[in-house]
């Protein structure tokens, strides 16, 4: 049963060859039995989910049920669930169970899917190997001396493992795509503002885009389709009628133009990983669609604009954890400024930590405009780029990552070289674009992932091509060998 | 940076900092820094910063009280409450 897909699953559901108990209980046995290998859970909701399932069958019985009604998955543990501890990876929150739902958890809720638990994931998603967790990191299924990717890595472990058939993820400069890459999996970042952030523990708030992971493109549309949408309590939601994304799946590629950057394809690039992208890239052509050289000349500078925007967003957002209403509290503070400074010394780690002095560092009086107003401006050139290149092409195509999943510990204590795992990705977020990451191929045995930028609001075509891609191929059907 | 620079940083940021550490978070946070230097190299006049990436404007909604008051169940996950407050160190002489 771990094999079916949210497609498959919710066609057998419909059909009453199993209930949503049955299918639910199978999958919380299989997370006790496989997930002590990989710590892809922070917390499994045994209880909830046997309630939510059970609810679920009542409303398959009734006849017209939803897509997802009774089909299992989970939850990145930065989405705010009410009365279930939610711990954004960090001690801060250790504590923290909130009282009310997050908007796109509440819209599952609604659609009747089950909720196995909350995955693990880098401290308040700052990092791209899942090292970060306060509780410890997630192990890649296709190699457990191998980090998943992050900061989603225990959604894109827990679905790779087929400890769930999708997860909830979250993406600020690659933490969808580039897990999804390295554990084999589909992952797909939508367009700012398609997803409502309300309720989602906030990191930097301009490039926070929720999303999902799956193991089909056909399955992220199905819970694309459940997350979408307009919500009037994000300020920075955006109202633009939501496409059925299961709809246009079969569309040809017939006629469609790619643009393949140069730039992605330049030093630093594993040459397996290339490799195997440029295969899929020839794939599609071989389909039918169109290939154009395009250039994306201010790509370079978007690790460095990045690790401005990003740390002086987070700066300002983490400010509310002081210890006063919720989260963490240090012992016997001597006065106000020693609660704040213990309080949030002892609850955020390293990572979290580098990043709230890099961003105040750059919001500081006199660094300013040298750094934070410079790197919005550079934000603009990244974004024109992508702006002229949608002109000529549909969508544009390269490697998610350098290279397939790294080793533990392996970047050291250098954060540049972390921060360079996500080289390809983040220029997307800087300018607001859905992007996409599908499995193409096998390097020394571990996954490769294939990346698709499309322009706003196009996660339709997106998706399409993805599934094009996925009837032809049998890349995303791999498994790792230790769960044949 | 040095480790008298990411003491002051660490005061402006109410984050304490261990001695044992300071050395090292001294030296990476140079590192970004040198990494985020590249942006000077690129000409940006007359580039207008972009706040949005689809250049939105902040929604404004009608002036009414739309939230229930919700205190007790924050108040349920407060490290430490009395009578409807909050409590802190205190602050006043």
């Amino acid at each position: 049963m771990h094999n079916l897909t949210i497609a498959e699953i919710s066609r057998k559901l419909q059909a009453k060859e199993f209930s949503s108990e049955e299918i639910t209980r199978y999958f919380l046995d299989r997370i006790k039995q496989q997930d002590p290998t990989y710590n892809s859970y922070v917390t499994v909701t045994e209880e909830l989910a046997m309630a939510q399932a059970k609810a679920a069958d009542a409303r398959l019985a009734a006849g017209n049920a939803p897509t997802m009604c009774g089909v299992p998955f989970a939850h990145k543990d930065i989405f705010c669930t009410n009365g279930v501890k939610t711990t954004c990876g960090s001690k801060m929150l250790d504590n923290f169970v909130p009282p009310y739902n997050a908007t796109v958890v509440e819209n599952y809720i609604n659609e009747g899917a089950v909720m196995l638990g909350k995955t693990n994931m880098d401290e308040f998603a700052m990092g791209s190997s899942n090292e970060t967790s306060y509780f410890g990191p997630v192990k890649n299924p296709w190699d457990t001396n191998c980090v998943p990717g992050g900061s989603s890595g225990g959604s894109a472990a827990a679905v790779a493992a087929r400890m769930a058939p999708g997860a909830t993820a979250t993406d600020t400069g690659g933490s969808i795509r580039q897990p999804a890459a390295l554990c084999g999996i589909t992952g797909i970042k939508p367009t700012y503002g398609r997803v409502s952030r309300w309720g989602m523990i906030a990191f930097a708030s301009s490039l926070d885009q929720a999303g999902v992971m799956a193991r089909s493109a056909e399955d992220a549309a199905i819970m694309l389709n459940v997350m979408a949408g307009y919500d009037n309590k994000d300020s920075t939601c955006i109202d633009e009628p939501v496409p059925d994304y299961t709809a246009n799946l079969g569309d040809s590629l017939e006629g469609v133009t790619i643009g393949v950057p140069k730039e992605y394809f330049e030093e630093g690039l594993n040459p397996g990983t290339e490799a195997r992208v440029q295969d899929a890239i020839k794939q599609y052509e071989t389909a039918g669609a169109k290939l154009k050289s395009i250039s994306l000349p201010h790509s370079h500078l978007a690790v460095p604009a990045y690790y401005v925007i990003a740390p002086a967003e987070c700066s300002a957002n983490l400010s509310r954890f002081d210890g006063v209403r919720y989260g963490h509290r240090c012992d016997d503070p001597k006065d106000l400024m020693d609660l704040y400074k213990r309080s949030r010394g002892e609850g955020f780690g390293e990572e979290v930590k580098r990043r709230i002095l890099v961003g105040t560092y750059c919001l500081s009086a006199g660094y300013y405009d040298a750094y934070y107003g410079k790197s919005q401006q550079v934000r603009r050139l990244i974004k024109q780029d992508f702006v002229d290149a949608f002109k000529e092409v549909d969508v544009i195509m390269g490697p998610t990552a350098p290279s397939p999943a790294f080793a533990f510990g392996s970047k050291g204590d250098d954060p540049v070289a972390m921060y360079l795992e996500d080289i390809y990705t983040i220029a997307t977020n800087l300018a607001g674009l859905p992007g996409m990451s599908v499995p193409c191929g096998l390097v020394d045995n571990k996954p490769v992932g294939l990346q698709l930028i499309g322009n706003f609001f196009a996660e339709s075509k997106l998706l399409n091509l993805a599934h094009q891609f996925q009837l032809a191929t049998d890349f995303h059907t791999l498994a790792p060998s230790s769960l044949a | 940076m040095n480790p008298s620079d990411i003491e002051k940083l660490a005061h402006l940021a109410r984050l304490e900092i261990s001695a044992e550490t300071i050395e090292q978070t001294a030296k990476s946070i140079t590192e970004v820094l040198a990494l985020v230097d590249q942006l000077s190299s690129v000409n940006t006049d007359g580039v207008v910063p972009m706040a949005h990436p689809l250049d939105a404007v902040q929604r404004l909604r009608a002036d009414d009280i739309n939230e229930t008051n919700q205190r007790d169940a924050f108040q349920q996950i407060a490290p430490a409450t009395e009578d409807g407050l909050y409590l802190v160190p205190k602050v006043i002489d």
